[in-house]
């Protein structure tokens, strides 16, 4: 009985982390005659040599275009294309391999679901229900998207100190004219972690939809859509060892069923004339046009890759990694820090008093640190906060304990510095 | 460990960005305009009370890192008392400075503090930041800039 109770994973169990830096060739490198500290994972996060090889292979046994070939390569090109997707569709545990539309990325995802299901779905007086820390990227869609509709955006607040939601209120803020309720797994600014499935249930029973911005979570923790009971879920592979430019849309196979599509183009048709056309059914009526297909197949590569690891020891590993920060951080004093105290992600974003992140990241930058400074894409966020950036580190699961240690040994100098 | 900063982050640099001059809202400004950096959410607003051609007074108010504080003051500074053709050489000198770590002309004075700043690419913004919402506020549109 007490097993449940432990960590996902027996410390026994969990990877060599130290080990595995070997299998990403940018973390030897050298920065200003140091070694890197890499500290910028929620903006993208760095390739192993599986997917660099990915790429390469495919380019280099496999080139040619998808679903139109007759010719061998056509077909290889193809199964790598489908195998991604089958791969995708497990590593989020969708119902069907056809619930996956390959995007550019998380953005790519959300602008689709707007401008197909929201421009279909919504109307004049709907409301599109938002929380108040999410990313520009689910902010800004959703904007262009009610100006053209009439549907007017709200936003479940954030609170207290920690920056978590307040779902006290949940129930009154599920009108009956909100017809969509988007929210991020998990914040890139303050490291929260939203309980997914409880909003998700709540919306479903009173008939909203849902769509989870899955950019900071997908590679990070387990995920599963079915427990999870989303609509709609977006991930970026550049945040999860892909390559950039790749992602998917998970979309429930009866939402996507009745969107109309969205770019126009080959590979997404069943037939044309001159005058009408018709589609495929998804998910290829949402992709025309030649898709990323060597991005797709490094994506497999990716996410098998964060499979052997296994996605409870990285969200372990992540989470002691932002535990150790934040109490070595604290140690320093005069140094604020967003986001919960306790369970968050490995994230810990902090302003210094009296230094402006700008400076604390260039003079971090100076001693091998890349860590990140500005308002991440949070601006409502940060306004919300009454501050207009902060210095982040966010860490990964080829971060080590040292690393966290020389951040909080170069924030302390940078202390002296700037009080010379 | 910093040592290579040191000509980003001169003592002169650190002193204004902590007692920034000229710092606060101007009564009777007859000229405004503020200045925006979208990358980091900076912003600066100049604001100048003109004598005709001459500049009579100067202040700015905002929130910035050490480089966008210390060149805003630095740059009300250097600008009280001087006439609107006067103001623009300067800002095409410090521009030039600021890009190429040369200074031409012999009237920058304190304001060559900042030459170091053209070794740091990602770091020309924040330092010339209030240098354009200056020229704005001069040509009297008092729309925001920005410095992308």
């Amino acid at each position: 009985m007490t097993a449940k109770m432990t960590t996902p994973i027996a410390p026994e169990r969990a990877p060599d982390w130290r080990a595995l830096r070997k299998d990403f060739p940018i973390l030897s490198l050298q920065v200003r005659g140091r070694p890197l500290i890499y500290l910028d994972n929620a903006a993208t996060t760095q390739k192993p040599r599986a997917v660099l090889d990915a790429l390469r292979d495919f380019y280099e046994q496999r080139n040619a275009n998808v679903h139109r070939g007759v010719h061998e390569l056509s077909n290889r090109a193809t199964a790598a294309y489908e195998g991604a997707r089958e791969t995708a569709a497990r590593f989020v545990n969708a119902r069907q391999t056809g619930e996956i539309v390959f995007t550019r990325g998380a953005t790519e995802s959300i602008n689709l679901v707007a401008n197909t299901w929201g421009a279909r779905r919504l109307q004049a007086g709907d409301v599109i229900l938002l929380t108040e820390m999410e990313h520009h990227s689910n902010i800004v869609p959703w904007q262009l998207l009610a100006a053209r509709t009439g549907a007017r955006l709200a936003f479940l607040p954030v609170t207290g100190p920690e920056g978590l939601l307040d779902l006290s209120r949940l129930d009154e803020w599920l009108t009956s004219e909100v017809k969509l309720l988007a929210f991020t797994h998990v914040s890139n600014t303050l490291g929260t972690v939203n309980p997914a499935s409880q909003l998700c249930s709540m919306a479903r029973r009173k008939g909203i939809v849902t769509l989870v911005d899955a950019a900071q979570s997908t590679g990070h923790r387990p995920l599963d859509v079915q427990e999870i009971g989303c609509d709609f879920l977006a991930a970026s592979g550049h945040k999860m060892c892909g390559p950039t430019g790749i992602g998917f849309l998970y979309g429930r196979m009866e939402r996507l069923a009745e969107m109309p599509p969205w770019h126009g183009g080959g590979d997404m048709i069943e037939s044309v004339d001159y005058h009408t056309s018709t589609w495929k059914q998804p998910p290829h009526k949402f992709e025309a046009g030649t898709p990323n297909i060597a991005g797709a197949a490094a994506l497999a590569a990716a996410l098998e890759y964060l499979d052997r690891l296994g996605r409870p020891a990285i969200a372990a590993h992540d989470a002691a990694l932002a535990a150790h920060a934040l109490e070595k951080m604290s140690g320093l004093g005069g140094l604020r820090i967003l986001g919960p105290a306790s369970g968050r992600a490995g994230v810990v974003s902090f302003l210094m008093d009296g230094i402006h992140a700008h400076d604390v990241v260039t003079m971090a930058d100076h001693a091998g640190v890349a860590l990140r400074g500005g308002h991440h894409c949070n601006q409502p966020l940060m306004k919300k906060l009454g501050i207009e950036s902060t210095a982040r580190a966010s860490f990964y699961f080829y971060n080590t304990f040292e690393e966290v240690d020389r951040l909080v040994e170069v924030l302390r100098e940078i202390r002296r510095y700037f009080s010379r | 460990m910093f040592d290579d900063l040191d000509d980003l982050y001169q003592q002169v640099i650190l002193d204004h960005s902590r007692s920034p001059r000229n710092f606060g809202v101007l009564p009777g400004a007859n000229g405004r305009a503020q200045g925006r950096n979208p990358l980091c959410g900076d912003n600066v607003t100049v604001f100048v009370k003109m004598d005709g051609d001459r500049i009579d007074d100067i202040r700015f108010e905002g929130t910035g890192c050490a480089i966008a504080k210390a060149s805003a003051s630095v740059m009300t500074a250097a600008l009280k008392g001087k006439t609107r053709p006067e103001a623009r050489v300067l800002f095409d000198h410090f521009h030039e400075m600021i890009k190429t770590g040369q200074a031409r002309g012999e009237d920058l004075g304190k304001l060559s503090v900042f030459a170091g700043v053209h070794k740091f690419p990602s770091r020309v913004k924040c330092a010339m930041l209030c240098w354009h919402a200056l020229a704005a506020a001069l040509s009297g549109r008092n729309e925001p800039v920005t410095t992308e």
